[in-house]
C-alpha cells in the first residue's frame, strides 16, 4: 500500500464514522484543553508573583534581628538579643560591594495635613530608599543625607496619601503632623502600586531615627542592603555576615536575599504549575480511556470490514497499521483542537477578567500534543491488535 | 490446479470436537466450473474458506498451482489471496464508506499497485460488469444485483486464477440471481476457475461439475456435460478480456 492510499483509506474511514470520530477526538481535546488552560493559569500565577517580588529589585539583602525568621513583617520588637541599630547600618554601608543601605523601622500612625487625618503606614527609612527599592520621586526631593542619628523633620508622601490629604493643592513645603510631631513635606513619590496587597503609595516616609522615636523602639526592624550588579550575591552575603558578627559578637540576625526568595517562590510555583498540569493530565487519561473504548467497539462493529480486508489480501500488518493510524490521527487531531481550545480559553479568560494572570507555557502545550499522540498509540494498539488477529472466517460471518 | 489431499478441519465446540472437514480429497482443474452443495453443517463453507486461505486446515495437504499452500506464512498467504483468489460473498461485503469504483479498487490499493495501472483495471472491470454508470455510487445507493456485481468486479479486478463464490445469490431475487449467475459464467467462459458454494439445486445444477458434501466428506462428485464447455485453449493465468 502506498502512503497516499493508506492516508486516503484512513481518512475515508474517519469521515465515514463522523460522530464516533468526533466524540473520540473530543475526549482528547477536552483533556488537552484542561492541561493547557490549567498550566496557563499556573504559569500566569508564577509570573505574577515573581513580578510582585522583584518589582523592588532583586539585588537586596535584608538583615533582620533574631536568628529565625518568619516571612512577612519583621519581628523587630521581639528581637532576641542585641537590637540592630543605625550604627550597624552605617557600618554595612562601608562594606565592600554594598552601594546602598536602608535602615527600616515603621508602623501605623495618624497623619494629619490640611486639617484632614488619615491612619496610615509610617515608614522610617534612609535617603538611599529610592535607589534600593527602585522608587521614583514625582516632585520635590527625597529625604536628604546628613547625620542619620539626628535627622531633620522632613517627610515624603506616598502618592495616594498626598491625594487623600491634600487633593490637588500644592503640597511641597506644607506641614503634616505624624503622630505627635510636625514635619515639613519635601517630596512626593511616584505611584508604585501594591505589593502582595500592601499599598506602597498609601504611606509617609520619614527619617529612621524619628520613626524609632515615634514608635518608641530601640532597634531597627530591618536593614536593607543593595549591592552592585558586578558583585556576586554570596560574596556580599558573606561580607555582610562578617561585619554583623564582628559588631554583635555572634550571629543574632538573619540574612535573606531577595534572589533567594524569588528563587524559592519560583520553585514553589513551578511545582504548583506542574500539579495543576497533572490535574489536567487526569482528564487526558479519561480521554485516553475514551479512545480505547471507542476503538474497541469499532473493531467489534467493523469485524465484517476487517474480514473483508483480510479476504482481499490485507496482511496482519496492514490491518494493524490502519486501525493504529486511525487512533493516532484522532488523538492528535483532538490534541490540536484541545490546544487551540485551551490557549483560546486562557486568552479569553484574560480578556474577560484582566486581573487573572495568564501565561500559556508553550513547552507544556507541546508536551501535551506529544502526549495526545502517545495516548493515541497506547489506546489504539490494543484494539488494532485485536483487529489484526481477528479470524477472517469469524469476522465475515459477523455481518 | 487445486489439489486437496486428506484435508481435515476440526473445531472444538465446548469439549466436543467437530469435524467440519473429515478427509477431503479433491482435484480441480484450471477453467473448471464446480458447484459445492450439501446441507448446512456439511462443511461446504469451511471447504471454501480453506480453498480461499481464510482458514487453515488442521490436517492434509493443499497444493495451489503446484505450490504447497499449507506451509506458507501469513504474509505469503495474504499475497496469494490478493493475487490468485477472488471472493464473492452472500452478504456482498462492500465497504459502506467507499464508492463502487473505490470498492473495486480496494484489492489493488492493498497490493500497492500504481495509480495509472489501477485506474485502467478498475475501469475495465466496471465496464465488464456493466457498472460504468454506477462507479461513483455508494453501496447503500445500489440494490442487491448491482451490489453483487460490484463485489464480482472487485473479486476479478486482480485477475485471479480462482473465483470463490459463497452463496452468491442467497440475498438476491430471481431476476438478479439470473443476472449474477450469467455474469459469473461469462467470466468462467473467459477462463476463470469458478467454484460456487450453494444449497440451491437450481444454481448447483448449472455447474459442469457438482460436488456434494455430507458430514465433512465428499459424498458425490459428478460431471454434467450438458453445462457449456469453457472455451478451449484459454490460459487461466492470463488476464481475462475486459
Amino acid at each position: 500500500m502506498t502512503p497516499r492510499d493508506f492516508g486516503r483509506l484512513v481518512a475515508a474511514s474517519i469521515a465515514a464514522h463522523r460522530l464516533r470520530s468526533g466524540l473520540t477526538a473530543l475526549g482528547i481535546a477536552i483533556g488537552i484543553a484542561a492541561v493547557v488552560l490549567l498550566t496557563s493559569l499556573g504559569a500566569g500565577l508564577r509570573e505574577f508573583v515573581l513580578a510582585e517580588f522583584s518589582q523592588f529589585g532583586t539585588r537586596i539583602v535584608a538583615v533582620n534581628p533574631g536568628r529565625t525568621m518568619t516571612h512577612g513583617m519583621p519581628l523587630g520588637m521581639f528581637g532576641s538579643s542585641r537590637p540592630i541599630t543605625i550604627e550597624d547600618a552605617l557600618a554595612l554601608e562601608a562594606t565592600p560591594g554594598v552601594i546602598g543601605v536602608v535602615p527600616y523601622s515603621g508602623g501605623n500612625a495618624e497623619v494629619e495635613g490640611q486639617g484632614r487625618t488619615r491612619r496610615t503606614m509610617v515608614h522610617g527609612v534612609g535617603p538611599a530608599m529610592p535607589t534600593v527599592f527602585r522608587m521614583e520621586v514625582q516632585s520635590g526631593l527625597f529625604l536628604p543625607g546628613g547625620d542619620p542619628r539626628n535627622p531633620r523633620a522632613f517627610a515624603v508622601l506616598g502618592s495616594k496619601l498626598r491625594r487623600e490629604l491634600f487633593g490637588d493643592a500644592p503640597v511641597l513645603g506644607a506641614r503634616v503632623r505624624v503622630g505627635s510631631e510636625r514635619y515639613r513635606v519635601i517630596g512626593v513619590l511616584a505611584p508604585k502600586g501594591e505589593m502582595l496587597g500592601l499599598d506602597m503609595d498609601d504611606g509617609v516616609f520619614i527619617p529612621t531615627a524619628r520613626a524609632q522615636a515615634l514608635f518608641n523602639r530601640d532597634g531597627l526592624m530591618e536593614i536593607d542592603v543593595i549591592y552592585g550588579e558586578e558583585t556576586p550575591a554570596h560574596e556580599v552575603l558573606a561580607a555582610v555576615k562578617r561585619m554583623m558578627i564582628a559588631r554583635h559578637g555572634h550571629e543574632d540576625f538573619t540574612l535573606t536575599t531577595q534572589e533567594q526568595m524569588v528563587e524559592v517562590m519560583g520553585n514553589i510555583l513551578n511545582v504548583l504549575t506542574f500539579a495543576v498540569g497533572a490535574l489536567g493530565g487526569i482528564s487526558l487519561l479519561v480521554g485516553a480511556v475514551g479512545v480505547l473504548t471507542i476503538m474497541t467497539i469499532a473493531v467489534r462493529e467493523r469485524a465484517g470490514e476487517i474480514g473483508l480486508f483480510r479476504a482481499l489480501g490485507a496482511s496482519h500488518g496492514q490491518i494493524l497499521a490502519l486501525f493504529l493510524a486511525e487512533a493516532i490521527l484522532l488523538a492528535t487531531a483532538g490534541g490540536a483542537a484541545g490546544l487551540v481550545l485551551g490557549a483560546g480559553g486562557a486568552a479569553l479568560l484574560h480578556a474577560l477578567v484582566p486581573g487573572v494572570p495568564v501565561e500559556t507555557p508553550w513547552g507544556y502545550a507541546a508536551l501535551a500534543l506529544v502526549t495526545a499522540c502517545g495516548v493515541g498509540i497506547l489506546a489504539g494498539i490494543l484494539p488494532a491488535r485485536r483487529a489484526a488477529r481477528l479470524d477472517p472466517v469469524e469476522a465475515l460471518r459477523a455481518e | 490446479m487445486i489439489e486437496l489431499r486428506g484435508i481435515e478441519r476440526h473445531f472444538h465446540v465446548g469439549d466436543q470436537e467437530v469435524h467440519a472437514l473429515d478427509g477431503v480429497d479433491l482435484a480441480i482443474g484450471a477453467g473448471d466450473y464446480v458447484s459445492v452443495m450439501g446441507p448446512s453443517g456439511s462443511g461446504k463453507s469451511t471447504l471454501l474458506n480453506v480453498l480461499g486461505l481464510l482458514d487453515r486446515p488442521t490436517g492434509g495437504r493443499y497444493r495451489l498451482e503446484g505450490r504447497d499452500i499449507t506451509t506458507l506464512d501469513e504474509q505469503d498467504q495474504a499475497r496469494t489471496r490478493r493475487e490468485r483468489i477472488g471472493f464473492v460473498f452472500q452478504a456482498f461485503h462492500l465497504v459502506q464508506y467507499l464508492t463502487a469504483a473505490e470498492n473495486v479498487e480496494l484489492p489493488l490499493v492493498l497490493g500497492g499497485m500504481a495509480v495509472v495501472e489501477r485506474r485502467a483495471r478498475v475501469t475495465a472491470a466496471l465496464e465488464e460488469l456493466g457498472l460504468t454508470a454506477r462507479a461513483a455510487h455508494r453501496p447503500e445507493e445500489l440494490s442487491g444485483g448491482p451490489r453483487q456485481r460490484v463485489a464480482i468486479a472487485r473479486a476479478t479486478v486482480t485477475h485471479p486464477a480462482i473465483l470463490l463464490a459463497d452463496e452468491p445469490t442467497g440475498n438476491l431475487d430471481r431476476r438478479s440471481t439470473a443476472d449474477v449467475m450469467g455474469r459469473l459464467e461469462r467470466l468462467w467462459r473467459a477462463g476463470l476457475t469458478l467454484i460456487v458454494v450453494t444449497h440451491d439445486p437450481e444454481i448447483g445444477d448449472r455447474a459442469r461439475r457438482r460436488v456434494r458434501m455430507v458430514d465433512g466428506r465428499v459424498a458425490s462428485d459428478e460431471s454434467n456435460p450438458a453445462a457449456g464447455d469453457p472455451s478451449p485453449g484459454i490460459d487461466p493465468a492470463a488476464p481475462f478480456p475486459a
